[in-house]
């Protein structure tokens, strides 16, 4: 127990209180917060700013799924459906999921993870948060002032030259928000290098970390393509440069290689953070070392770089040669590897471990099940063959939907659970955490699995109108819809509650390793009183007493609600 | 097929049946994986809840292990990937005996036309156990020609044509679909695949007959367009004869060398001057704008269906490529 000179561990006390000074009250008033450098507050900031335009997103999708309800177009018009899709996609990827893990789990935990006082550059971190704003503005004034359509991935010639909502408005949105990432992932890089504590050797760092690290680096190498794609774009429609339109003598396809070149690592830079808080999740409530901590870790770098040479596999059918498709099929079976070693790692991390259903672990859960549906039918969509009849359908909504929102949001929610007491200083009510975890996973499951059959069937992505013996698997996703908005509403509700009224934490309610874990709950502006040395592994569990919160009965723990 | 509960689509065309067999191979082993893994964690969970075992294990990992599980599923990827490539070739590969069809897709209406000159509109009849080779083209923005019924999909591009095929094996009516979102009514750019018996459709294809045939239009274009002024075969021609020209190899003026496959034609009427034919001068006017893509595949039927002359120059009034080493060899791009 030697990890901290200044803060030994000690056991958890039963009925802790709040400590007197931290960084929530440490000083008060709105210009506290909106001038803050501090890392964690930042984080809160970046949660309410990504909570709202989740909240955006969400309306814009039960809207689509109570129009697909039935089979004609009924409810709006194929216009207004379509500005619908397009501004949902906008928002969920780079107003929602680009962020979600990084913004905030990220700022709050990497400098706490590795000893840290705060970021490298924190003013530059404060900026980040302010580019992100201005972006998500600039986007809902596009969205407000007409919309626009298209669909998130804006193909040319029609973004170019046939539409006439407020495609370069939206793409200046994405423009400057895209500044905000790449500047926080410098942040990150240059914080995991440069600022780790004495003894945090790389070899000890939690794999948060390692996840963390890998998805900076994408950040800064693929964010500026898309830059530049998005400004091509918006001087072709504006300067009628012929770039991508080919009555102008440009290359459409070309529009294509380029945006995929960043979006195909982009879907790595929402699931990589993910399974970062899956490993630490995990391998708390199983009280042991992730097995296999090298592969788990390596893989994350593994997938950074091979993620950078696939992005063909969107363009299986859309005029590329045979050869090219056949080599991009490959990389994505190989890309796809590291992904499995981790879903097997976790698996047998479980093994002979001391597990504790608590919240987080069930949000870890699902994540397991919905990411290895996910990542199974990946393969499905890499196979060049099956790829042309699958391409542009249900089928692909459904795979995307399965990582990117089942697996990403469920381990966004299950960190969120799981450093709660950390952010805020108390529990959360465990039982709501468990229906919530429970709702998302049956609601989700309901809504996208029968997505897969209906792209099997051939049900276009971006119709607005059908064929009517599509309607019954559309009826059942509806559904789903319904209690998927329930579940992550639910979370939103209580944790709010919780905030002053749920019993307090402590410094380590779980029994945790990570250094984290070895300052007070919430730490305090500079998270640790001296500048902890680490002498420890990761995750290592010897003398770290198992949390008596957990062995609490059910009944005890349901006490919270009331 | 279930009525109310659909599960899959018919399969009816030569290639389906392949693309379901693995379809149903990635189901099977992804399921049992997937199986697999939540009988572990089930069982993990279960065995190793805290109350039966309060003090986890020390365990680092296992090399021996990770190799395991690195190498079965690469094998496994890769079986995945050859299955999935093969098909992907036949899909690309048309047989030399099919019925050529051209497609036009325009916001928002598939236009498609038959070698005879049978035209029509979100419709296209073709025979059953017959191979059916599509050559498609965008007019506006890029579109997407999906049958699910026969597991067909190509994105079709403005500015280029492109070809897939497909041999239907039972009749009824089929759904077509755009798949690549194209604008407004993009949900709207749908239609039928009509197979029909040998006998229904030869019946079929004689009563819907309304023009003449590609070729037949494009002949006539040429001539209301006056490109026969250029284009004689005599040696006074200012531009070069069009006889055989397809599929044959053109000498460059900057000594590069094309074979003038569709495409070539097509940029050749509509760009003249990104590739001027070694010889010649610069003189062919654009017809961008004065043509929509219907006309120009007109004039592409027509220019194929041109028969080399009779002649043991195939091209009449070009120049010879020099004798040594010819042009192609010492192949020098400009910058
Ligand atoms: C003013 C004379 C002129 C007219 C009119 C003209 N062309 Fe041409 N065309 C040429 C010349 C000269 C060339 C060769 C130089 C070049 O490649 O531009 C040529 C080249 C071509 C080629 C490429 C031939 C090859 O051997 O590679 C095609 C195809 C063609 N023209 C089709 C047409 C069609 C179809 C029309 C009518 C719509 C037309 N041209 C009208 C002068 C003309
Ligand atoms: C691990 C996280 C993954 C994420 C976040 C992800 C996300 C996505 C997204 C967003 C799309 C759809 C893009 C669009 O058409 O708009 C997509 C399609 C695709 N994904 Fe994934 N994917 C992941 C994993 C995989 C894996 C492991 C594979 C390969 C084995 C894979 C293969 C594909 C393929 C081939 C497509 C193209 C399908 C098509 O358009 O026909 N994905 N993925
Ligand atoms: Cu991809
Ligand atoms: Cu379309």
């Amino acid at each position: 127990m030697s990890t901290l000179t200044a803060q030994p561990l000690s056991p958890q006390p039963l009925a802790p209180e709040l400590p007197a000074n931290h960084y929530l009250n440490e000083s008060h008033g709105l210009k506290s917060w909106l001038l803050t450098t501090d890392h964690k507050r930042i984080a809160l900031l970046y949660m309410a700013s990504i909570t709202l335009m989740f909240a955006i997103g969400g309306i814009f999708a039960m809207l689509m799924r109570l129009e697909l309800l039935t089979p004609p177009a009924d409810l709006v018009s194929d216009d207004t459906y379509n500005k619908l899709f397009t501004m949902h996609g906008i928002i969920m990827v780079w107003f929602f999921l680009i962020p979600s893990i990084p913004t905030t789990l990220g700022n709050f935990l990497v400098p706490m993870m590795i000893g840290a006082k705060d970021l490298a550059f924190p003013k530059l971190n404060l900026m980040s948060w302010y580019l992100f704003n201005i972006g998500a503005v600039v986007t809902i004034y596009a969205i407000l002032s007409g919309g626009v359509d298209g669909g998130w991935t804006f193909y040319t010639p029609l973004s170019t030259g046939y539409l006439n909502s407020h495609v370069v408005a939206a793409a200046t949105g994405i423009f400057i928000a895209g500044f905000s990432s790449i500047l926080t992932g410098l942040n990150f890089i240059v914080t995991t290098h440069r600022m780790r504590a004495p003894g945090m050797t790389w070899k000890r760092l939690p794999l948060f970390m390692w996840s963390n690290y890998a998805t900076s680096v994408i950040l800064v190498l693929a964010t500026p393509v898309l830059a530049i794609t998005l400004a091509l774009v918006a001087v072709e429609r504006l300067l009628h440069f012929g770039i991508f339109n080919p009555a102008l003598g440009g290359d459409p396809v070309l529009f294509q290689h380029l945006f995929w070149f960043y979006s195909h690592p982009a879907v790595y830079i929402m699931i990589l953070p993910a399974m970062g808080v899956i490993s630490e999740l995990i391998s708390t409530f199983s009280r042991k070392r992730p097995f296999g901590y090298a592969y788990i870790a390596g893989s994350s770098i593994a997938i950074a770089a091979f993620g950078f040479v696939v992005w063909a596999h969107h363009m299986f059918v859309a005029g590329i040669s045979v050869y090219a498709a056949l080599v991009f099929s490959l990389m994505s079976y190989a890309v796809s590897l590291p992904s499995a070693v981790k879903v097997f790692n976790w698996t047998a991390t479980l093994y002979k471990g001391s597990i504790s259903y608590r919240t987080p672990l069930l949000y870890a859960l699902g994540f397991l099940g919905l990411f290895t549906v996910g990542g199974m039918t990946g393969l499905f969509l890499a196979a060049l063959g099956l790829d042309v009849h699958i391409h542009d359908t249900y089928f692909v909504v459904a795979h995307f939907h399965y990582i990117m929102v089942g697996g990403t949001i469920m381990a966004y929610l299950g960190g969120i659970h799981y450093w709660w007491p950390k952010i805020s200083g108390r529990m959360y009510p465990e039982v709501w955490g468990r229906l919530s975890a429970l709702l998302i996973f049956v609601g989700f499951n309901l809504t996208f699995f029968p997505q897969f059959i209906l792209g099997y069937l051939g049900m276009p992505r971006r119709y607005h109108a059908y064929p009517p013996e599509f309607q019954v698997w559309h009826v059942l996703s509806t559904a789903g819809a319904s209690i998927l908005g329930v579940g992550y509403l639910l979370p939103l509700i209580y944790l709010t509650w919780s905030y002053k009224n749920s019993p307090v934490a402590g410094p380590n309610p779980w029994g945790a390793s990570g250094l984290e874990w070895q300052t007070q709950s919430p730490p305090i502006t500079h998270n640790f009183v001296t500048t902890p040395i680490v002498t420890r592994e990761a995750y290592d569990y010897t003398g770290i007493p198992a949390p008596a919160l957990a062995v609490r009965s059910e009944e005890e723990a349901s006490t919270y609600v009331s | 097929m279930n009525r109310y509960f659909p599960f899959f689509p018919p399969e009816a065309s030569t290639t389906a049946r392949g693309v379901d067999g693995l379809y149903f191979f990635m189901l099977t082993v992804c399921g049992l994986t997937t199986l697999l893994v939540a009988v572990l964690v089930i069982v993990f969970a279960v065995r190793y809840h805290e109350k039966q075992h309060p003090h986890a294990a020390h365990i680092e990992g296992h090399a021996a292990l990770e190799v395991f599980w690195m190498v079965i599923p690469f094998g496994i990827f890769m079986v995945m990937f050859g299955w999935g490539a093969r098909l992907y070739f036949t899909q690309n590969r048309p047989p030399n005996n099919a019925i050529k069809i051209t497609v036009v897709g325009k916001q928002w209406m598939w236009k498609i036309q038959h070698a005879e000159g049978q035209r029509e509109i979100n419709a296209l009849h073709v025979p059953v156990n017959q191979p059916v080779e599509l050559s498609l083209i965008s007019e506006d923005v890029i579109h997407d020609f999906a049958v699910p019924a026969f597991r067909l999909k190509m994105d079709v591009l403005p500015g280029r044509y492109r070809t897939t095929w497909f041999q239907a094996t039972q009749t009824g009516t089929f759904h077509l679909f755009c798949d690549q979102y194209c604008g407004t009514q993009h949900s709207k750019m749908i239609g039928e695949i009509i197979v029909m018996e040998p006998d229904a459709y030869r019946k079929w294809m004689s009563t819907s007959l309304t023009m003449g045939s590609p070729a037949f239009e494009g002949q006539r274009l040429f001539q209301g367009l006056s490109c026969i002024s250029c284009h004689r075969a005599d040696s006074g021609a200012r531009g070069p004869s069009l006889s055989g020209l397809y599929g044959q190899p053109v000498h460059l003026a900057d000594g590069t060398t094309v074979t003038a496959d569709e495409n070539y034609i097509r940029e050749s009427i509509l760009y003249p001057n990104a590739k001027i034919v070694a010889g010649f001068q610069p003189i062919m006017p654009t017809f961008l704008g004065q043509l929509n893509e219907e006309q120009v595949l007109d004039l592409v039927n027509y220019i194929k269906s041109l028969a080399p002359q009779e002649q043991t120059q195939p091209y009449s009034n070009r120049t010879t490529p020099p004798a040594g080493p010819r042009p192609m060899e010492t192949k020098t791009y400009p910058q």
